[in-house]
């Protein structure tokens, strides 16, 4: 089983949803308060505490966050007046949820007070936009060079702050080349046929940005003997969830509900590289949507892996290929400063990647212990917060930094790349430190061969 | 010992009193008021926060439903930032009887009470986790209402009119004149509960408003009146259930009315005929039945974290067939007389004894002039009450003055109803986030130092009726110490302001405080005039450092025994480990039980010690 069902204080079936019942188990404690990564460095978020279970009984309850399935659900004349305006500062980074020893939701708590706004008093263009990442994609993958001269002009980006608060400096991806699904179609030949099989979530950052780390993750899962099979999807939805568009991401994820049913019936296992997108549908959406009543979405939740979850699971069962090589033909110890993005440490279930790339032959793992990235999502490319997830970051930035301070005599030697599971904590880790960054995937498949790392491409095949 | 005069005395300061006193004051007398605690101390600030449409009351005593309903109209409008509009609505649970909606319905509209059948799958869309099995649910103006605050403003609109409101003076004699055939109440023997002084006020008419304590105060004229005390249990959830009153569509039985008020839902009530109105016991039964009934309004509301549990008294009062006519009854309606004929045994149970307010005039009924007693009723008609009694006022003091309560908005009614977020709202537009010193209700520094210097503190629990301080889910474990640092900072430099710029509405309200106590941010429309002097200063038993109760160290004592008062009965699940959390932090960190008090007791130490027998606990 991928998890156990989360701690909350469950009152009894009729309440909609655990989410707002567990507030009822806040003690008051603070310690979320000591926690938070926000909260420290800005005075714009008074901190977990005070957004979700205090505010949270200041909020009117059944307020509807969403259109219900009739398509409205409006509010009793003179209610539903939202008070507050500074949870949504809360970035979803969720270190809250992991440290409350009470197992109060509090940033699902924060995200539905978010899209209570939202429902109350719409959403900027911007927001809108930066929740449509698959759009944004799509749009991008049609001529990809064009999308990367236009977006990435410093005179755009700066239009783009002006016009919409996308922060000038904040790290935005660039299209490539080829998608995911393209690549996949054009080697469809040379792809393994097998009876063992396995879904592929690759969500929108491989589809669109980073085709290379679904590459990886293809290469290592035929390397175990599966046959990898993507059926069309849609995004997990979580950028409109965070940005608290609850009913367009209902949309998204009844589609995928559907679009996975028959492959879930089979009982293949769905995995995901991206941890953002696979907490998405295992946890995120049933909660927040308020769907964990929904049969299709409890099947789907129950066979979504994060791909490290699954692999770890295939390594206690003896199914590893142990055909693994060292990275740098074993001269000295490959120095690797990792970071569990939030969205994975979300998912409960240690640190899978960590566990793997343990086995890889001279590498030396430095875990970060930082709290969070800054990013959020979209939460750094915001003007308005771009500096807060910039100072956020700092910890993880400085982390990074000393294990790669070659004149500091402590450090054992230089170092090429940091690891990250989550794509949009990796591009602000690669911002904030100035050193590329690798899904722990790619290096897997490094490690076996199968792809270079450098060239983020797979060897031997294109 | 020092005496007053004055021409009407009132006993009691509860809803019923303080609006005896600002009718007074309105019609031109020289009004006192002493109340033997703080204001509201009694049932007022115990019950169950429900201004009725009347129809609970429709099929029963159509008396009351018609008080109701009409003083639910008038107090939308004289006091409507004490009031949210939730609305109301009584459902029909599987186990409701069936022909009971339609006669509702019928009465209902018989006594002109708007009543709207909407479709239950309205109802549950509104309110999602009412019970599913609801087959019909009416719609009703019922409302939820600050008692607390509605006390204060009527306060401040009675000093504003120059009435002299005491309270921590305990009435404690009366004083009678005159032979057979022209005995008359006189004077009052008063005791200043703080300072210990005793005081005379000559009055030329008492009015006793003391609620279940009206059998004590008429006993000290020598009058007998028989009180009907029904106690009744409420339970407070952690947060709200429902945004709407809910109501069972049935006769009125126990655990039947759930009211969302501020940011609790309360269950209530159940109806046990006791004795003495002061030590309330709440039985383990009474809880589990609260919780049982509770269920079938909203299912898992048993299971649901439950912060505290109290008790208050009904004041009712019934009275022998022999004496009937001198219950005067306002403005009989035509409805009235078919319920009238309905036989009522001599003594009813409690909870058959009428709601509608009883009003004795001593002078007829007893031969003792100067003496009135307003008693019965329900908080929703205070109002009426007031009235009544200031009308046979004037009768016994052969002059006609006209009521003018009906039409007088007291301070604050610009504000418009208040709605649950609005603390939120003003802490988030004023950003007071950092000032907060009780984060559960949002209470900020100032608005506990405008509460403590204006009004009597002798108790945090004063502060608390005030600003709801210490009302949230950790009763008290973050606030206690902060709030007695606040008050022994402000009483070691005394900065107290000036009570005419005070404006009691505000006090609930974190956007209207300033540290520097200046006018409103809003610049809102200004209060009206003090329409007489305002009242003469004297020197606040919270800032007088004689007092023993400026004691911090008793203030915490004090508190802290208080909040667990209420929670003791309720001490399972979620609360249970928040009170080890407030337990580690006073008694493990702060050494609470071995502060140096110096065996001092305030006036409540002894009741916050007392009250309660409670047989087993849900743990054993
Ligand atoms: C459980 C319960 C739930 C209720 N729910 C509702 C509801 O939802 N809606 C509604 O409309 N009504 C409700 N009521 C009824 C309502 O609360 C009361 O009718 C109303 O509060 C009575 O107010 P009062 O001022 O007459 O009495 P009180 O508030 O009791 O005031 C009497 C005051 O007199 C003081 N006093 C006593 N003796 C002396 C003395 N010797 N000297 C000086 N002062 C003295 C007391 O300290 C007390 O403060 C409820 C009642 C109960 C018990
Ligand atoms: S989710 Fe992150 S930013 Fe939001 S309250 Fe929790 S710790 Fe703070
Ligand atoms: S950590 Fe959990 S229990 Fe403690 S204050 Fe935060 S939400 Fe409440
Ligand atoms: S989390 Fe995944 S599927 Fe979802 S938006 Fe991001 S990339 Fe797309």
């Amino acid at each position: 089983m991928s998890q156990d069902s989360p701690p909350v204080a469950v009152m009894q079936s009729v309440p909609p949803n655990s989410v707002g019942i567990s507030l009822n188990a806040c003690i008051k404690c603070n310690i979320c308060v000591s926690y938070c990564p926000v909260s420290e460095v800005t005075d714009s978020f008074p901190g977990p505490k005070y957004a979700a279970p205090q505010s949270e009984r200041f909020r009117e309850f059944g307020y509807p966050y969403f259109q219900d399935a009739a398509g409205s659900n409006p509010p009793a004349p003179g209610r539903g007046r939202v008070p507050d305006a500074s949870v949504d500062y809360c970035s979803g980074c969720r270190v809250c949820n992991e440290v409350c020893p009470t197992g109060v939701r509090i940033a699902e708590i924060n995200a539905r007070a978010r899209a209570r706004i939202v429902a109350a008093e719409g959403l900027s263009l911007r927001n809108r936009l930066l929740g449509r990442s698959d759009l944004l994609g799509r749009v991008g993958s049609v001529a990809p060079a064009l999308a990367n001269a236009l977006l990435h002009h410093p005179l755009s980006r700066r239009l783009a702050a002006v016009l919409f608060g996308v922060a000038e400096k904040a790290p935005l991806p660039r299209w490539h080349n080829e998608t995911f699904s393209r690549w996949l179609k054009r080697t469809r030949s040379r792809r393994l046929r097998s009876e063992r099989k396995v879904v592929y979530f690759h969500g929108c950052a491989t589809q669109h940005y980073e085709p290379f780390v679904g590459m990886a993750a293809v290469l290592v899962l035929e390397h175990l003997g599966y046959e990898v099979v993507v059926p069309p999807q849609s995004c997990c939805g979580l950028p409109l969830l965070s940005n608290g568009e609850f009913s367009a991401a209902e949309t998204y994820h009844r589609r995928n509900v559907a679009q996975f049913a028959d492959y879930v019936q089979a009982g293949y296992p769905i995995l995901g590289a991206s941890t953002s997108c696979t907490l998405t549908l295992k946890e995120e959406a049933p909660e927040l949507l308020d769907l964990e009543g929904d049969e299709g979405t409890q099947a789907l939740k129950r066979n979504t892996w994060d791909i490290f979850e699954w692999l770890r699971e295939r390594e206690n069962q003896g199914q590893l290929p142990a055909d693994l090589g060292s990275l740098n033909n074993g001269q000295e110890p490959f120095i690797l400063p990792y970071h569990a993005p939030c969205q994975l440490r979300a998912h409960r279930i240690g640190k899978p990647a960590l566990d793997l790339l343990a086995l890889i032959p001279g590498i030396d793992l430095r875990e970060s212990h930082a709290r969070c990235c800054g990013i959020a999502g979209t939460y750094g490319l915001k003007s308005e917060k771009y500096q807060i997830a910039m100072d956020v970051g700092a910890e993880l930035f400085d982390f990074a930094a000393a294990q790669a301070d070659t004149s500091d005599p402590a450090v054992q030697g230089a170092v090429s790349f940091t690891a990250c599971d989550s794509e949009t904590c990796r591009w602000q880790l690669e911002h904030g430190a100035g050193l590329p960054s690798r899904h722990p995937i790619e290096l897997l498949a490094a490690s076996y061969g199968l792809y270079d790392l450098q060239a983020r491409q797979p060897l031997n095949e294109n | 010992m020092k005496r007053i005069q004055t021409e009407i005395l009132v006993i009691g300061g509860g809803a019923t009193g303080t609006g005896v006193a600002w009718d007074a004051a309105l019609r031109g007398f020289q009004t006192v008021l002493v109340e033997k605690r703080d204001l509201t101390h009694g049932t007022t600030g115990r019950y169950h926060g429900l201004l009725h449409s009347g129809a609970r009351y429709v099929l029963k005593d159509a008396d009351s439903a018609v008080e109701c309903i009409r003083e639910n109209r008038i107090l939308r409008r004289t006091h409507a930032h004490c009031i949210e509009d939730t609305g109301g609505f009584f459902i029909v649970t599987p186990e409701d009887e069936d022909d009971y909606p339609d006669r509702f319905a019928a009465a209902c509209r018989r006594l002109d009470i708007p009543c709207d059948e909407i479709p239950a799958s309205t109802a549950l869309r509104r309110e999602p986790l009412l019970n599913p099995g609801v087959s019909r649910v009416f719609e009703l103006p019922d409302a939820a209402a600050d008692s607390f605050l509605a006390a204060h403003a009527t306060a401040q609109a009675a000093r504003q009119a120059g009435a002299l409101l005491l309270p921590y003076h305990e009435l404690t004699g009366l004083h009678l004149s005159g032979g057979d055939g022209n005995r008359a109440v006189s004077a009052a023997a008063v005791l200043d509960t703080v300072t210990g002084e005793e005081l005379r006020i000559d009055a030329d008419l008492v009015i006793n408003a003391a609620g279940a304590w009206c059998g004590q105060v008429a006993a000290l004229a020598g009058v007998e009146v028989n009180m009907i005390l029904g106690k009744g249990v409420m339970l407070a959830t952690n947060a709200r259930l429902t945004n709407t009153v809910i109501n069972r569509c049935k006769m009125p039985g126990d655990g039947d009315i759930l009211v969302p008020i501020h940011t609790v839902s309360v269950i209530g009530t159940t109806d046990q005929q006791v004795s003495d109105p002061e030590n309330l016991s709440i039985e383990q039964w009474e809880i589990d039945l609260m919780l049982t009934e509770g269920d079938k309004l909203v299912p898992g509301l048993s299971r649901s974290r439950i912060l505290r549990a109290w008790a208050g008294v009904r004041p009712l009062y019934h009275e022998p067939p022999s004496s009937h006519e001198s219950i005067h009854r306002p403005a009989p309606h035509p409805d009235r007389r078919a319920s009238r004929l309905e036989a009522k045994p001599a003594s009813p149970a409690s909870r058959d004894a009428t709601r509608a307010l009883a009003l004795l005039d001593h002078r007829q009924r007893d031969g003792l002039s100067g003496f009135i007693t307003i008693t019965g009723g329900k908080w929703t008609t205070f109002r009426l009450m007031a009235e009544s009694a200031v009308d046979a006022a004037c009768a016994q003091l052969g002059v006609s003055r006209p009521c003018h309560t009906a039409e007088t908005p007291v301070p604050g009614v610009e504000q418009g109803h208040y709605w649950l977020g609005h603390r939120l709202d003003e802490v988030e537009s004023e950003n007071r986030q950092s000032e907060l010193i009780c984060e559960c209700e949002l209470v900020t520094r100032s608005m506990l130092e405008g509460a403590a210097q204006r009004n009597p503190t002798v108790t945090l629990d004063d502060l608390r009726r005030d600003v709801r301080l210490g009302m949230g889910p950790c009763q008290g474990g973050f606030c206690t110490y902060r709030a007695v640092g606040v008050l022994h900072q402000l009483r070691s430099d005394e900065t107290a302001t000036d009570a005419a710029d005070w404006k009691v509405a505000h006090m609930q309200s974190p956007a209207h405080h300033h540290r520097d106590g200046g006018p409103p941010a809003d610049g809102g429309p200004a209060e009206p005039a003090p329409a007489a002097q305002p009242e003469p200063r004297r020197p606040s038993p919270a800032i007088d450092p004689a007092a023993a109760v400026s004691q911090p160290n008793l203030l915490l004592r004090d508190f802290l025994q208080e909040r667990w008062k209420g929670v003791v009965p309720i001490l399972w699940g979620d609360q249970l480990r928040q009170e080890r959390l407030d337990e580690l932090i006073y008694l493990s960190i702060l050494n609470a039980d071995h502060l140096p008090a110096d065996e001092r007791q305030s006036p409540l130490s002894e009741f916050y010690r007392s009250g309660f027998s409670y047989p087993g606990s849900r743990l054993t």
